[in-house]
């Protein structure tokens, strides 16, 4: 039994960004695509990962990049808690706890740039963190447990009772997936603007490793719509991969058309997603179901 | 293996450049050339860049500038300069306060003719010095 799970363990630490990393590929053919253009190869995330490895490593304090190993190791923990079916709301602290030490980093690196960079990345987390635990919520609401587990082994999948909240979980999706036009904090496309926020002081490994922590944290963003989806039915389960492919593909159309906005309209606009949805969805559930 | 050869990230800076030069290199990211089949990134981060890209040649103001950016690269980097200018001064070469090409501040990889220099020839010199950079992981391994 016990080392079922040590098996289990390792082969979502390995898959889990391999999976995440050919998904960036995809993700950049098909931005790519829609501009206009062939774009790279699928493989072009891991060439650029193996790269940056290799690289010099510059060292601007003695402090800063280890916020970004404490990150990719509370986002791998998240990853695990989350595929092995444990606990909704745990996963969800461990993962701002990631996110938090991700900021760190960025104040820590002490460039002006990466401490726009953090002081953004905490008002994406005010933004959505709220909708995020509301769908921990509504999902308790429909399956009476907090374990992924139970919630992806009901007899109706979740979505018939909170397709509001879906809704407005996949608009801060747009937050997690670090995509435009909430790609406030860091992002390949901010060049000229925030010189890539909170990432820039980092090179070489650090880099990579940023990079990597970015695959873990689609793939926990996608589990999210998955669980909406998946039910006791196996059939199920190719239904929450397929949803979870067209709300990716979802989010890269919005990506390639939309353009950044100010922090101030992201978080009043998710905010107000979040409480309309939220109270509605929620209302209804308690109204009708229980 | 070295991966520099399949994802150089590129920084370009414009030093007294006429701006005829620039926007060739920027033609080089348009859907006609489509740089990042390569992999090629432009980023605006010198920690992140493998290839410093000058157009335009170095003036008395600019000197203190190319030389920071150039020590904040992480190594393996390479200096490509493109456009007359950025060899040798070009048109500009005898204005009062030209020192000349980028070569008299920056160890220069690779020169890439042209006024303006084509997408063709920037690419072409892009290539050319990712063999350059390939060298230099090598030597660093070393
Ligand atoms: S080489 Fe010609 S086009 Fe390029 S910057 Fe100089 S003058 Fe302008």
């Amino acid at each position: 039994m016990l080392a079922i799970w040590i098996i289990r363990i390792i082969l979502i630490v390995v898959l889990t960004p391999i999976v995440g990393g050919l998904l960036a590929g995809f993700d950049r053919i098909i931005s790519a695509r829609v501009q206009g253009r062939k774009g790279p190869p699928l493989l072009q995330p891991f060439y650029d990962v193996l790269k940056l490895i290799k690289k010099e490593n510059i060292e601007v304090n003695k402090t800063y990049k280890f916020y970004v190993y404490a990150s990719l190791f509370f986002i791998i923990l998240t990853a695990v808690i989350m595929l092995m079916g444990g606990d909704m709301l745990l996963a969800i602290f461990v993962l701002t706890l990631g996110a938090i030490f991700f900021a760190f980093g960025g104040y820590a690196s002490q460039s002006p740039y990466s401490i726009i960079g953090a002081e953004r990345e905490l008002l994406q987390m005010m933004a959505y963190e709220p909708m995020v635990l509301i769908t921990a919520a509504g999902l308790y609401m429909v399956s009476k447990s907090f374990f992924i587990s139970d919630m992806i082994s009901q007899a109706v999948p979740a979505i018939v009772y909170l397709p509001a909240v879906f809704v407005g979980f996949v608009y801060i999706l747009t937050f997690k997936l670090r995509k435009s036009p909430f790609d406030l904090s860091l992002g390949h496309h901010a060049h000229q603007e925030l010189v890539q926020g909170i990432s820039t002081e980092y090179s070489g490994r650090e880099l990579a490793i940023i990079e990597i922590t970015h695959w873990y944290e689609s793939i926990i963003a996608l589990a999210f719509v998955y669980v909406f989806f998946a039910t006791s039915n196996p059939i199920s389960h190719v239904f929450a991969v397929l949803a979870c492919l067209v709300v990716y593909f979802f989010e890269i159309l919005v990506d390639n058309s939309t353009v950044r906005v100010k922090w101030q309209l992201a978080l009043k606009s998710a905010w107000i997603v979040t409480g309309v949805v939220s109270v509605v969805n929620l209302m209804i559930v308690s109204f009708f179901k229980f | 293996m070295n991966y520099n050869t399949k994802s150089p990230w590129i920084l370009h800076y414009d030093g007294s450049s006429c701006n005829g030069c620039d926007i060739e290199v920027l033609a080089c990211l348009t859907p006609l050339y489509d740089v990042e089949r390569f992999g090629v990134i432009n980023t605006g981060n010198p920690r992140h860049a493998d290839i410093l890209l000058i157009t335009g040649g170095v003036n008395d103001q600019n000197i203190p500038v190319v030389k920071q950016i150039y020590e904040q690269m992480a190594e393996p980097k390479v200096v490509v300069a493109v456009g007359i200018c950025a060899t040798s001064g070009g048109i500009f070469a005898d204005c009062y306060n030209m020192v000349g090409g980028v070569e008299n501040v920056l160890p220069v990889d690779v020169y890439v003719p042209g006024c303006a220099a084509r997408p063709q020839a920037i690419i072409d010199g892009v290539v050319k010095a990712l063999a350059v950079l390939d060298e230099k992981q090598n030597a660093m391994k070393k």
